[in-house]
Order: C-alpha cells, then structure tokens, then sequence
C-alpha cells in the first residue's frame, strides 16, 4: 500500500503535525469561548459558526487525512456537505415564506367546505391555536 | 485470459505469498483498502445528513423562539461544554496518533493510543451524565415532560422544546460516542494482540474515521448549544 505510507515515511514528523494540529484546535476552542463572552450582538452567531467551520475543515483535513488521501473520499465528504446545503437552502426558504409555520391540521377548516364535519375540527383548532 | 484462469494462476501477483486479510474478490490490498474507505466516507455522509436535519430543525425553533432559546441555553454549563470539547479534541489526537502507530508496526504503543481514546471517551460520558442529572434535578426535561419553574415566559413551548433538541442531539451524539468506546476497545485488544501492521490496518483506519466524525459533530454541537446568545 504505497500510497498511503507515503506520508508515514517519517513518522517523528507526522506526529509532530497532529500534535500541532491539536494544539491549534485548542487554541480556536479558547478563542470561540472567550469570544462567547463578548456581545457582538448578532455577530456572535457567525463567529461561533465560523470558528466551527475552521475547526472542523481542519480535523477532516488532517485528521481524517483528506488533505493526502485519495480525492474521491474527499469528493464524498463535500458532497454530504453540498446534499446537506441544498436541504436547508430550500428548508429555510420554506419557513421564510410562510408567516405562520404550523402544521396544517392546527389550523380551522373553513366551514363552508365541509359543512359536516367542519364543528369538530373548527372546535377544536382555537385551543391548539395559543401555542 | 477469463477470471478463473486468473485466479487459478496468482490471485494477488504476490509470487504465492498472500497476506491472510486479502479477500478473494479484491485485486490487491490497496484495491480492498480503498474500498472499504470508501464505504466508510457514505456512511459519515450520511450521518452528516442525520444530525443535518436535526440542526436544521433547532435552526428552525430557534428562529421561533429566540428569547426561550437563550435564556434556556443559560441553564447549560459553559465550563462543562468547554471540557468536553477539550476532551474530545484530545481524543480525536489519540486515535490519528493510534493510526499512525498501526501502519508504522507498533503494536503496544497502537494499543495504548486506542486505550487512551477510550478513557477520554469515558471523561466526556461522565462529564455529559453529571449534566443531565443536574437537569433532571431542575425539571429541565424534554418535552411534555418539562417542568422548570420560573421561566421568563410562562407557559411558552419554547423552553421544552430547546431540551427536546437538547437531549435528542446530545443523546443521539452520546450514543455515537459509547458506540465508539466499544469499537475503540475491540480494536485495543485487537491492537495489542498483534493483529494490525502496515500490512493491514484498516479496522484502525475507518474506525478513527467514524471517531473524528463524532468529534465533528460536537464541534458544532459545543457552539450551538452552550455558547450562542
């Protein structure tokens, strides 16, 4: 398996670089903590995520070695992460083009639809309404 | 040349020497190696997609009730997330390092570096089960089962709901992480038995893998739960 020893030619040096790794991912965990602490008002939000988001290209790319791996792993782990984008692109769209995002049932049904059996849903659909 | 003459003749082009590992049905080790890492990259894809949905739907919640979402978040120990990320952290080290050791033959410090994994696994547990008793002993429940008093907003579904995502991602997390304190032990023993050397390691291999995952998903867990405001 040559191609994955490559890199473990020395290994003295391949600890060297996880251990560095490790100690930078500590000082960004002290970072995003400290940061915690300040009020950025809504900034706060994107420092944490992106702090998150360095820290966690940084273990998949050594860590999880993507940086000298085969690409087509690296090709798999985007791809989780673009399916994963789209999911919550078209998520959030939804949600911010409804002003009242409840479960369809929780609302009345109009009583002129199903005059028959409009009483026991309509009846019931103002209680639940107040959550 | 048909694929019976091949095997028929040396499966493995080694001149007869054939690493007990091999399986029939791959060319080469490498082959075999690379497939298997393969498998293991869309099973963390798809866990990525799990616990995706689910920080799509606290994103969501969090959205509807901002005022709940942090002042329930204040209920959580910073100091507790914080040492369970340095901890993970540390753990993620030790399973690289567990690797390295592997591929480069040495059996006992690969076994040691997998033993410490599992012990760091075991702080975060402990750690993560003397939060949960804290919030039990508050009535910070999930749920229907809710019953803080002394809320801001009385009655507001948003605080159950905040524990509800709470001990549904954490749990499901911990989950991963016991799952990976077995994996981590079975491979220890593995380890210090002599079964894993450059030749073959890839158990070591994707297992540390799924480890670095589970890391991941705290990397954003710490953050989302313990520290935005």
């Amino acid at each position: 398996m040559s191609t994955h020893t490559e890199h473990a030619d020395n290994p003295k040096a391949e600890a060297v670089k996880y251990t560095i790794t490790l100690v930078v991912l500590l000082i960004l965990t002290a970072i995003t903590v400290g940061a915690s602490y300040i009020n950025f008002g809504s900034g706060n939000v994107v420092i944490a995520l992106f702090i998150a988001t360095v820290k966690g290209i940084i273990v998949a790319l050594i860590f999880m070695h993507l940086l000298h791996d085969k690409p087509v792993n690296a090709v798999i782990a985007v791809a989780g992460f673009i399916l994963l984008g789209i999911f919550l692109l078209f998520d959030f769209l939804d949600v911010d083009s409804r002003t009242n995002p409840q479960p369809i049932n929780l609302h009345p049904l109009p009583a002129a639809a199903a005059p028959a059996t409009a009483g026991a849903p309509a009846a019931a659909a103002p209680a639940e309404k107040k959550e | 040349m048909s694929t019976t003459e091949v095997l028929h003749q040396d499966p493995h082009g080694h001149g007869g020497e054939h690493d007990p590992h091999h399986q029939h049905h791959f060319t080469t080790m490498e082959q075999q190696f690379d497939t298997s890492k393969i498998g293991m990259w869309l099973f963390l894809a798809t866990e990525v997609l799990t616990f995706g949905g689910l920080f799509a739907g606290f994103g969501l919640m969090q959205n509807k009730y901002p005022m709940e979402f942090i002042e329930a978040h204040e209920k959580l120990k910073r100091w507790a997330g914080a040492t369970n990320t340095v901890v993970l952290l540390v753990s993620s080290f030790t399973a690289v390092m567990a690797v390295l050791m592997a591929r480069t033959n040495q059996a006992k410090k690969c076994a040691m570096y997998l033993w410490l994994t599992v012990g760091c696994a075991g702080i975060f547990m402990c750690i993560k089960a003397y939060e949960y008793t804290h919030d039990f002993e508050e009535g910070l429940y999930p749920a229907k089962y809710y019953s803080h008093v002394g809320d801001l907003i009385p009655g507001s579904h948003g605080y159950a709901t905040f524990f509800s995502f709470y001990f549904m991602m954490t749990g499901l997390h911990g989950l991963h992480v016991l799952i990976g304190m077995g994996l981590m032990s079975w491979l220890a023993i593995r380890a210090s038995r002599g079964e894993f050397s450059d030749k073959y390691y890839t158990p070591v291999d994707l297992i540390a893998l799924f480890w670095h995952l589970v890391d991941l998903i705290w990397i954003y867990l710490f953050p989302l739960y313990y520290l935005i405001t």
